[in-house]
């Protein structure tokens, strides 16, 4: 095993343990990558938050851990920003114009995934487009 | 006389039995060859057989298929006893190589990520990104997970953390 997955072992053990899909652990230019679909949020968040006690700043730069929560069309998510709304775009980019607005909080269906970072989602409300991932929780 | 008739029949019947009952050694090869055939671990294996000694030889991939193609030789009727002199040969298997983004689709994707946080300067450059600025504790996961669902090739996280 190397220093790197030695370093990084609970995570991957974690990792592996909670049902982790597609997992794949791999090293480029002394970067561990961990790339999957987590079954749900609450394992991201559980990979994340052993991840910040490794390295508390995430400032070594030695591992890039794509780990996402697999949703499929059809199900449902709930609008976790901080307190704010979340926009929903005309396309998949901050400079697409904005077509409405979710409400935190609020439960939207997912239409499909267009990638990691931006999902076609519609409101209860009729309202349809793409929202930034990071801000939905599969439900 | 009529017993001694009847003992030769009982002794002709039972020879025949008898012969029948043992196999030709080229008939045991076939059988084995056609066992060894029907799974795919074993595809690489050959048997020989002589005087009902198999000889197994050739490569597999592991110590179970080869414990496999001696449970089988031994389970053909005739075989009575097993030289097993299959070789394990592990499968070559490719390292895996991280997916990297291009400089295009990173530099979009940070643009996106980095919205939310207007302290933060981030910069794409050969698959990776750094970052600059300050940014306040309770948002730095949020970021770190948007940056790194983007497939880069590494972050240098340079930013001040409030």
């Amino acid at each position: 095993m190397s220093a790197l997955q030695d370093k990084y072992k609970q995570l991957i053990d974690v990792a592996n343990a909670s049902g982790v899909s597609n997992l794949q652990v791999s090293e480029q230019d002394n970067v561990l990558h961990i790339d999957g679909d987590a079954p749900d949020g609450a394992t991201k968040d559980k990979l994340w938050e052993i991840y910040g006690k490794i390295d508390p700043d995430f400032r070594a730069g030695d591992v890039v851990m794509n780990v996402n929560v697999a949703a499929s069309a059809g199900s449902k998510a709930k609008v976790t920003t901080d307190s704010t709304n979340l926009n929903i775009r005309k396309g998949p980019g901050t400079d697409q114009p904005i077509v409405g607005k979710a409400a935190h909080n609020e439960i939207v269906t997912l239409q499909s995934k267009t990638n990691d970072q931006w999902w076609l989602i519609k409101t209860d409300g009729g309202v349809e487009g793409y929202a930034y991932a990071q801000y939905l929780s599969p439900q | 006389m009529r017993l001694t008739k009847i003992f030769f029949a009982v002794f002709i019947s039972a020879s025949t039995l008898f012969f029948s009952c043992k196999p030709k050694d080229s008939d045991v090869q076939a059988k084995i060859t056609e066992k060894f055939a029907t799974v795919p671990e074993l595809a690489g294996a050959t048997a020989s057989v002589t005087d009902g000694v198999a000889t197994l030889t050739g490569e597999v991939k592991d110590d179970a298929a080869k414990g496999e193609a001696e449970t089988t030789a031994k389970d053909v009727k005739g075989v009575k006893s097993v030289v097993n002199n299959c070789t394990v040969t592990p499968p070559v298997v490719a390292p895996v190589v991280p997916t990297v983004s291009p400089d295009a689709a990173l530099t979009q994707g940070v643009t996106d990520a980095t919205k939310d946080f207007p302290g933060v300067t981030a910069a794409v450059n050969n698959g990776e990104i750094t970052l600059t600025g300050n940014i306040k504790r309770a948002d730095l996961q949020r970021l770190m997970q948007s940056l790194n669902s983007l497939k880069p090739k590494k972050i240098n996280n340079q930013l001040t953390i409030k």
